[in-house]
């Protein structure tokens, strides 16, 4: 009885610290949003809520000037990450069950060798290949646009792979069924495979949108104007270098706000997501 | 309604030849059958005439027009698949009315149509289910609904009730029989159950190696089975086939453990020919004098038993019984074929010897 007991403690022991080490970093960001820049400036920010939080909010939420800086106001910087996010994910998701749906049912010459190609992408991330994707997209002159923000992260070897190992586990005979019952490839496409894709579609969703939601590097890269200032950049343009004090209150409260929408997506949905990961409803 | 024409059609992948050249013109509003075990290239035959697989040569004719190179869609057929192969995310009814709907039929005539074919099947509760929320039998019904409904030239069956359990399949063989007598519409049924092949079936077409051992009605193909594979493939339990020689005269068979068994008819030219000689356990009784087995092992079924016999050289005779054993194993036995009963095969090619 006693070990049973004392082996049932770690592991609750183990993931009370852990949720503690996770939680307490969004918990000192949730106070901090809530004093005033005074108090957080000396040092001695205390764990409870103070009388701030409607103000700083505010604030963060026009962009009005703090008290040491001028910022892009959030909203602006909500609204350009959500553009961004939205078409990283629903152009993933489309681009990706297109190119699955090729490569998992047609025959056609070279398919293996365009699934390579695409497997071999996995392995270039965006990093890698950003100085020839930015020369690109400078000369279409994409700078400073939604366009240019989304469609170089759009292609996504991983999703296609997904959607492939999906596509091969639907019965070679409802695609026969479908072809005695008179449908073309891109009524099968739409009327069978779309709707046994919807879990996964949900799941891939949920996953890309946080993707593009922090995307970092290239919309520092692709961006100079405020206006299309996403708000991961956003905020650490908002945290000076070197001996430059910082509102400290606006930074907090803009980053609460930054974590609502993906917080948003995962908890509306959770339902699918979870249905996504576990079955495939056949 | 149509005629189904397979003109010495084969099929290759590669070098491996699964198909061997078949011919058979099927009759409007018959029934056939292809039996065989698996990889014997029926399945594959059966997808050729749907237009899932293509053809390397031959003809197949579908209500007199070649159908070569036409789609499964434009071939005026319906299909049966073994594991259903309904739209899992359709309801019954989408299921039934998705190939009406591609053809653009107008929806009043969809809802009839599939309303006719749900009573005639029984499935008018479950219009509104997904196929996840039916039993089996049911969702075979589904799939014949969908079938039906489609109104064709030829129906395909591809081995549809091999994944039901054995009562319901029995009771599907019914329903399905019943259907097709009487809609009288043509059908190819692709399996490896000889009870289904018997039952069901206007003509079997026994296949082998992608090669057609025999085509015939069900009673032709028991009673006069055209080479030693079908006489081993149909009837339950198999046919005994033990070797023999014909006599000099050519009057009787004459079998290694000395054992003489008259022929029906004198075969002078056949005289000294060595021979396989088949017997139907059903064919063999109890006897005064013939073939003296030791009783290995008896299996009683109810309505008959089998015997599982030795012969004194040590090749085994199965015999069947009509009604509760009488014997008991290790108990000996002399049991002799009925008139008639003898089937003769050439020894090396296998072929039936009329």
């Amino acid at each position: 009885m006693k070990p049973t007991r004392f082996i049932d403690l770690v592991p609750h022991i183990v993931l009370i610290v852990g949720v503690l080490i996770f939680a307490y970093p969004i918990y000192v960001t949730l106070i901090g949003s809530t004093w005033d820049s005074g108090t957080i400036g000396r040092g001695g920010l205390p764990l409870w809520p103070g009388g701030q939080g409607a103000t700083n909010y505010a604030q963060a939420w026009v962009g009005e000037a703090g008290e040491r800086a001028m910022y892009t106001p959030v909203r602006t910087m909500m609204l350009n990450s959500l553009v961004m996010a939205l078409s990283i994910a629903l152009g993933k998701i489309a681009i990706s069950i297109l190119s699955a749906y090729a490569v998992a049912f047609f025959r056609f010459p070279l398919r293996m060798a365009f699934f390579w190609l695409i497997f071999i992408t996995l392995m270039l991330p965006v990093e890698v290949r950003i100085i020839p994707t930015y020369k690109v997209v400078a000369d279409l002159g994409l700078i400073n646009t939604y366009a240019g923000l989304a469609i170089p992260l759009i292609a996504s070897a991983t999703a296609t792979l997904l959607f492939r190992q999906f596509f091969l586990t639907i019965p070679d005979e409802l695609l026969e069924a479908a072809k005695i019952d008179g449908a073309g490839p891109v009524r099968f496409f739409i009327d069978v495979v779309l709707p046994l894709s919807r879990t996964n579609i949900a799941a891939l969703f949920v996953i890309l949108f946080i993707y593009g939601w922090n995307q970092y590097l290239w919309p520092l890269l692709v961006t100079s104007s405020g206006d299309m200032e996403t708000i991961v950049t956003g905020i650490t343009k908002m945290i000076g270098t070197g001996e430059s004090a910082n509102d400290w209150h606006i930074i907090m409260a803009t980053t609460v706000l930054a974590m609502l929408p993906p917080v948003a997506v995962v908890v509306f949905m959770q339902r699918w997501f979870v249905k996504g990961l576990v079955d495939s409803e056949k | 309604m149509a005629t189904v024409e397979i003109r010495n059609v084969r099929k290759s992948y590669g070098p491996v030849e699964a198909i061997k050249g078949i011919d058979i013109a099927i009759q409007d509003g018959e029934f056939l059958v292809l039996l065989g075990p698996s990889g014997c290239g029926k399945s594959t035959l059966l997808r050729m005439v749907a237009g899932l697989e293509g053809i390397t040569g031959g003809e197949i004719a579908i209500g007199g027009r070649v159908v070569n190179h036409l789609d499964p869609k434009d071939r005026d057929i319906a299909m049966v698949f073994q594991n259903y192969a309904l739209y899992p995310h359709m309801t019954v009814f989408d299921n039934m009315a998705y190939g009406l709907k591609i053809r653009g039929i107008p929806k009043a005539e969809i809802r009839a149509r599939v309303d006719k074919a749900a009573t005639i099947l029984e499935l008018g509760r479950f219009l509104d289910r997904r196929p996840s929320q039916l039993s089996g039998g049911q969702r075979q019904r589904v799939a014949m609904g969908r079938a039906i409904v489609r109104e064709p030239a030829a129906f395909l069956f591809d081995e549809p009730l091999s994944n039901l359990d054995a009562k319901l399949r029995t009771q599907m063989r019914v329903e399905i029989k019943r259907l097709q007598d009487r809609l009288g519409i043509t059908s190819l049924y692709v399996t490896h159950d000889q009870v289904e092949a018997m039952t069901l079936a206007d003509r079997i077409l026994v296949m082998n190696h992608g090669v057609a051992e025999q085509i015939g009605t069900p009673l032709e193909v028991y009673q006069r089975p055209a080479s030693l594979f079908v006489a081993g493939f149909i009837g339950s339990p198999p046919m005994n086939v033990l070797d023999g020689r014909i006599d000099d005269r050519g009057e009787a068979v004459l079998l290694p453990g000395g054992q003489r068994l008259p022929l029906p008819r004198p075969r002078a030219t056949d005289a000294g020919r060595p021979v396989k000689l088949g017997i139907r356990p059903e064919h063999l009784a109890v006897a005064a004098q013939g073939f003296s087995i030791e009783v290995e092992l008896v299996e009683a079924l109810g309505a008959d038993t089998v015997v599982y016999g030795r012969l004194p050289d040590g090749e085994s005779l199965l015999v069947r019984m009509a009604g509760i054993p009488t014997v008991r194993e290790r108990d000996r036995l002399t049991v002799a074929p009925q008139d008639g009963a003898l089937h003769l095969f050439d020894a090396v090619t296998g072929r039936r010897v009329e």
